[in-house]
């Protein structure tokens, strides 16, 4: 018996490493949504770069403090542009027809993306733009070719140039680099932190209580562990007369 | 407990004189015999009947903050899973739950063909069983529909596409159980009402009946011995014990490691790195957009390989409803009179064990894109490979036992520990 729960504890470990499945080349997000400065870095992050276009509608303002350990009033002073209530949900800056017409596309909503495509995705997508002169809006992005967003930051990261190289008789993108004089303000580290934050941030506007849940379970299966201990013992006194 | 029916006076008197309590607290728990020996393999109808009360409450919770419609299901789970009091944690224990269900109740199955719990007398036992388990995939299958999720949407289509294969009425039949031409709010709707209130009540009635037809021949055990045909004076089976208390007090334990287990998953990994919660369907459904890659949760993907084993759509159809119909006629296609695979032919041994492997194997290969490749061969291939084991399993079963071929060993006629 004890044979088996080792074997379906090894089970349950090792599931999610094999059913996690593709996009092999994803760099890692190291997601901590319990790293209160990351988060608010981030949110403050998202609400200067991502609200102009992109909405969460599914995310209310209200749930923003707790989770970043501040208060409504700073939420209030250092995210929140124009009227609101604390119970409205983040709407995007720009109305919906207009990107149509200027980008091509509707900027999603930002509220499950973390989920529906994983951190590790956000984070590496903020990390693949570059400058493409075929492109219609003058960006492209070696995870999302052809997507219609520009490289919101550029400013931060600098103006990536994409090096090609030919296989199977096409240019396909082999490298970005930073040429001299395109760098922007951040080094490349302080830029991973940046798009790591904003990362970050959508990881907890994805799921608001992943750090609670984990902060919960811990004390769930402490109790579990004591119940289960006095059931056996229980159990052994019941059938001492038995056999 | 047991001597309950010989109080007269009081309020349970009161009761008994009107309504057969007691009785029935005896003949269900506290004077229905069970074999001493049950192993590891006997906790997994007990925890199936504590996850199907785990999947009526929370599922009665989530009713309360649901909205069935095509323009309300996605935005709704949301508002479970942000706004509503605990919403989030009630809404992981019934999705955890699905998929613990099928995990419990497969293992259930498992400990009847190790042990030859559907052979004679338990033949309806094992009917019943069966008819549960396709309920409850009909159970599962509406209910994933109900998050209105990428997944949620094209999973629920390519299915009840199917019903299209069949000659003659097949897209009749489709249009029938769609309400509509593609999936719709109207489809939507009728799972909705299928999944809270038919199927659930189909359930539970189905539970009682496996139960009843149990308690009226008795459990079987690890050394498929018959317990009633050594009693004591008084009439008790030798190596019989109460259900209650020793079985009520084991199973609360075994209740406990499965609380282990189930609250990592609830607390630690809903998701279950996507095999749970497919990350599409975090996505809201899209009608005018198909997903890379549609695959059914994971409970489902060994008949999903088989149906997709057979290059022909009908000839898929048929094949993945033989593979779930052969498990009916399971109790007559095993012509052996051993129960126990303690006492059985090493060729049944062996058969057994490979027919698990391409359970575990085809669910593995349900999951992956058709062309994929493992050892030089593709997913395809090998579902071929393993679609015949399996049913390969059914065929060797009833030659090996018919004709005479299966060398048993004696069995005791005692239980043996």
């Amino acid at each position: 018996m004890r044979r088996l729960l080792l074997i379906a504890l090894l089970a349950c470990l090792s599931a999610p490493a094999w059913s996690a499945g593709g996009g092999g080349d994803l760099m890692d997000a190291r997601v901590d949504v319990s790293d209160e400065a990351s988060l608010q870095r981030g949110a403050k992050l998202f609400a200067n770069n991502c609200m102009g276009c992109h909405s969460a509608e599914y995310v209310r303002w209200n749930a923003l403090p707790e989770a970043l350990g501040v208060s409504m009033e700073t939420v209030e002073s250092n995210l929140i542009y124009g009227d609101y209530t604390p119970g409205d949900t983040i709407n995007a800056a720009m109305r919906g027809a207009d990107a149509s017409d200027w980008f091509g596309a509707e900027p999603p909503d930002l509220s499950l993306t973390a989920r529906a495509r994983g951190a590790d995705w956000v984070y590496t997508y903020l990390n693949s733009f570059y400058q493409d002169p075929d492109a219609s809006i003058g960006w492209n992005n070696t995870l999302l070719a052809n997507s219609s967003m520009p490289h919101v930051l550029w400013r931060m990261q600098g103006v990536p140039q994409a090096r090609y190289e030919e296989s199977h008789g096409e240019q396909q993108v082999a490298e970005l680099v930073l040429p001299e004089g395109q760098q922007g303000t951040l080094s490349e580290s302080e830029y991973h932190r940046v798009t790591r934050d904003i990362t970050n941030f959508m990881a907890f506007m994805a799921e608001p209580v992943r750090a609670k849940r984990q902060e919960i379970g811990v004390w769930v299966i402490g109790f579990l562990v004591v119940f289960t201990v006095l059931a056996y013992l229980l159990k052994r006194e019941y059938w001492r007369d038995i056999h | 407990m047991s001597d309950t029916s010989k109080v007269q006076g009081g309020v349970l008197g009161w009761v008994d004189a009107r309504f057969p309590l007691s009785r029935m607290w005896n003949e269900h728990v506290g004077e229905y015999y069970a074999p001493k020996n049950f192993n590891i393999w006997y906790y997994f109808g007990a925890l199936s009947l504590f996850v199907l009360v785990n999947q009526l409450l929370t599922g009665i919770w989530l009713t309360m903050n649901y909205n069935p419609s095509a323009e309300g299901a996605f935005s709704s789970v949301e508002y479970i899973m942000r706004d509503v009091e605990w919403g989030w944690l009630i809404r992981y224990m019934h999705s955890t739950g699905a998929s613990a269900f099928f995990v419990v109740v497969y293992l259930h199955m498992f400990r009847a063909l190790l042990y030859g719990s559907y052979q004679k007398p338990r033949e309806l036992i094992w009917v019943f069983g069966m008819i549960i388990y396709v309920a409850l995939m009909a159970e599962a299958f509406m209910g994933y529909l109900l998050p209105w999720g990428q997944m949620s949407y094209w999973g629920a289509q390519v299915i009840i596409s199917l019903f299209g294969a069949i000659p003659g009425v097949g897209e009749e039949l489709a249009l029938w159980i769609r309400g509509d031409y593609n999936i719709s709010g109207v489809t939507l709707n009728r799972f909705f009402a299928l999944h809270v209130v038919a199927l659930p009540l189909a359930l539970v009635g189905l539970v009682v009946f496996h139960i009843l037809a149990l308690h009226e021949v008795g459990s079987n055990n690890p050394d498929g011995v018959d317990i009633k045909k050594n009693k004591d004076a008084s009439g008790k089976p030798k190596d019989g014990i109460p259900f209650h208390p020793y079985y009520t007090v084991k199973d609360t334990f075994g209740l406990g490691v499965f609380l282990i287990f189930f609250s990592a998953v609830v607390f630690f990994a809903p998701e279950m790195g996507g095999l749970f919660l497919e990350p599409p369907n975090f996505q809201p459904a899209d009608p005018m957009q198909t997903p890379a890659h549609i695959a059914p949760v994971w409970y489902f993907t060994a008949f999903y390989s088989i149906l997709r084993a057979i290059p022909d759509k009908l000839g898929g159809v048929i094949a993945m409803g033989s593979a779930i119909f052969l498990l009916f006629l399971l109790p007559w296609i095993d012509r052996g009179r051993v129960r126990s695979v303690r006492y059985r032919g090493l060729g049944h041994k062996l058969a057994l064990g490979l027919f698990a492997v391409a359970f575990v194997c085809l669910s593995y290969l349900g999951l992956q894109a058709p062309s994929d490749l493992y050892f030089g061969l593709t997913v395809t291939t090998w579902a071929q490979i393993w679609s015949a084991v399996y049913f390969g399993f059914f065929i060797f079963l009833f030659a090996y036992t018919a004709f005479g071929f299966e060398r048993t060993k004696p069995v005791p006629d005692r239980v043996t520990d």
